[in-house]
């Protein structure tokens, strides 16, 4: 009785601790700026073929490397996804801050390009879109030195628009039809691609008669250090200063002297980084496709309602909560517990699956709410509804 | 806070003026809220904006702070046109703003809003984590509640606390919007006192949004505002009780 709950426990961390690190970047993204952002599921599916990417690289440097990959892995898939996040910040999600719909709108059809990019990419798809960065923005920035931009702006943009575009184009058909398909096979294709975990971390720590994996636990430690360095850069340094102000105040912050849309930008970045680690952490625990990123944005917003928005402490404890009841739901522990009293035992064995359980915590979050609909830690005293 | 490059800048340059707005035209959609402001603080003085409630004094200060964006009109900043500037660039050049309402942030200690201040600096000191003694001297009861939280305190202590925060950022000109509104009159006296020393010690140009008569007394020129124009100035000496009674008098 006693080792079934304490396995319990041990699960439900572990699987709580892949919802924290999945949620830690939306805790950021939506909780402390209030942006909607679907494609936070694609920002880990990025990560997660970042490691992949850097998985097969380090394969090619040999053995002493390829068991630390994973190390480098990290660090990749937060510089990727943060890059990304900073791109959707600055081309998309800046127009349509306070305006939630669509936010929404706008996002989900960005994760939908996100999808389709890692289906389809490929080198003429690179060469083409660097062709056209290339061409589109220095010119640009070439038009922008004159005098008279502001007039011509509209004509500007419309030639280089279509001539980068043009040009773009053509590269890449030349491309592609002077090398074939050694330029024109998708990198990844729409098959799922496997993540090895490194040596080191396949096998377990055995607990009584159940065993601990290591990758969970590697999860789980790289998770306390993602939110300690959080609670650190957010609380001691006088750039999480000016995101807590920000984020409380824009107006007033902007006339205290802070770069609001640097700071904006730097927001976003964070939390998409932060999705990224979490990408690269769940790719240690399957195959990782185009959807990777589906299965989880779903349970990243619960985890954030849930806590409360705005407040970390809340998403840690939702993460862990959420975690917990999920395990010991899905296992059947509560049947076993009620053998006694047949109902009771009959009810919990038909949650007793992994999807059932799902179903359980979903009706259970949403009777939550309706006792709490702040979530666990709401946003207290007189300045709440300011 | 020594802030003696303001008043050895006033002898050189050719307008001693810190601020000039002329020919300011607001609106709030299709409404006309400013029409035709001119008004202008020299350097070092302290100038009051008067007026009942509802005349466009916020609103003018808001676009000042580039809050709001005039349909027509200049603003000149230490001779620098600023409309095209954001807020947070018009608070590093100097701009101090003490909002209506206060508008500390609240879920940040005391010592955060404070440190928050040190953002509008041109240069910023090397240790951002310290506040200079003199804030406590202008505001002591700042000193015991560092740690609490600025939505926590009474409106009084709000309010000296967002003064403290703009003085933080030394600023050239310190924009105060209706400092005493809602405050007991015995903070309201520490409170003018504090800016009067303020203004005594640094030099720097004040405007006062103000409709606590005592207070406006303090300053050294007036502007009365009615419906959205300027429809008097002068010096304060001359401000008769005959003005007071149009302007301010509901």
């Amino acid at each position: 009785m006693f080792t079934a709950i304490l396995d319990g426990i041990f699960n439900g961390l572990s699987v709580g601790s892949v919802l924290l690190l999945a949620a830690l970047g939306l805790a950021i993204v939506f909780g402390l700026m209030g942006v909607i952002n679907m494609a936070h599921g694609e920002l880990m599916m990025l990560g997660a073929y970042t490691t992949f990417l850097v998985q097969n690289a380090f394969k090619l440097l040999g053995e002493p490397w390829t068991n630390f990959y994973i190390f480098f892995a990290v660090i990749m898939a937060f510089i990727v996804a943060a890059l990304m996040g900073l791109v959707l910040e600055r081309g998309v999600i800046r127009y349509l801050y306070g305006r939630p719909l669509e936010t929404l709108l706008a996002t989900w059809g960005v994760s939908l390009i996100l999808q389709q990019f890692v289906r389809s990419v490929n080198w003429v798809m690179i060469a083409g879109l660097i062709v056209f960065c290339l061409l589109y923005f220095g010119g640009l920035w070439a038009v922008k030195k004159r005098p008279d931009f502001e007039r011509i702006r509209h004509w500007a943009i419309t030639v280089l628009l279509t001539l980068s575009a043009a040009i773009a184009w053509a590269v890449g058909s030349v491309l592609s039809q002077t090398y074939k398909l050694a330029v024109t096979k998708p990198w990844f294709g729409a098959q799922n691609v496997d993540v090895t975990a490194p040596k080191w971390l396949l096998g377990g720590l055995p607990i009584g008669n159940y065993q601990l994996p290591y990758t969970r636990m590697f999860i789980m430690v790289l998770t306390v250090l993602c939110v300690l360095a959080i609670y650190w850069f957010l609380n001691k340094t006088p750039w999480g200063l000016r995101i807590r102000s920000v984020t409380q105040n824009r107006n007033m912050s902007a006339c205290l002297g802070i770069p609001t849309q640097k700071v904006d930008a730097l927001t976003f970045a964070l939390g998409s980084g932060l999705a990224g680690i979490a990408g690269c952490a769940v790719s240690l625990l399957g195959s990782v496709g185009p959807n990777t990123g589906q299965n989880y944005i779903v349970n990243t917003f619960m985890v954030v309602v849930v806590g409360g928005v705005g407040k970390l402490v809340g998403t840690i404890v939702g993460a862990m909560a959420i975690g917990i009841t999920d395990y010991i739901i899905g296992t059947g522990i509560l049947a076993n517990l009620f053998t006694s009293i047949q109902p009771l035992a009959d009810f919990f064995t038909f949650f007793a699956t992994t999807s059932m359980a799902k179903v359980m915590v979903f009706l259970l979050i949403v009777i939550f709410l309706q006792f709490r609909p702040a979530g666990l830690f709401p946003q207290k005293g007189r300045t709440v509804d300011a | 806070m020594v802030q003696t490059a303001v008043t050895s800048n006033a002898a050189t340059a050719e307008t001693p003026l810190m601020l000039k707005v002329s020919g300011l035209n607001v609106y709030y959609g299709e409404s006309h809220i400013l029409r035709d402001v001119d008004l202008s603080v020299p350097k070092g003085e302290m100038v009051c904006l008067i007026g009942r409630n509802g005349v466009g004094k916020t609103t003018m200060l808001k676009t000042l702070m580039g809050l709001l964006k005039p349909r027509k009109g200049s603003i000149l900043f230490d001779g620098e046109p600023i409309l095209s500037r954001t807020p947070d660039q018009r608070a590093r050049l100097g701009i101090g703003y003490v909002p209506q309402g206060r508008e500390v942030i609240p879920r940040l200690t005391v010592k955060e809003n404070l440190l928050l201040g040190y953002e509008a600096r041109a240069v910023r000191p090397r240790n951002m984590q310290d506040i200079p003694e003199e804030i406590f001297e202008l505001f002591p009861v700042l000193k015991d509640m560092l740690w609490r939280m600025g939505g926590d305190l009474s409106g009084g202590q709000q309010q000296q606390l967002a003064i403290a925060r703009a003085i933080m950022g030394q600023p050239k000109l310190l924009v105060l919007d209706e400092p005493t509104e809602g405050i007991q009159p015995s903070i309201i006296l520490d409170i003018e006192a504090a800016v009067k020393r303020i203004v005594a010690t640094s030099g720097i140009s004040v405007l006062l949004v103000e409709q606590h008569l005592h207070f406006v007394r303090q300053a050294d020129r007036y502007y009365a505002m009615q419906k959205g124009g300027i429809v008097a100035s002068g010096s304060t000496s001359e401000l008769s009780n005959e003005v007071i009674q149009r302007f301010l008098a509901v």
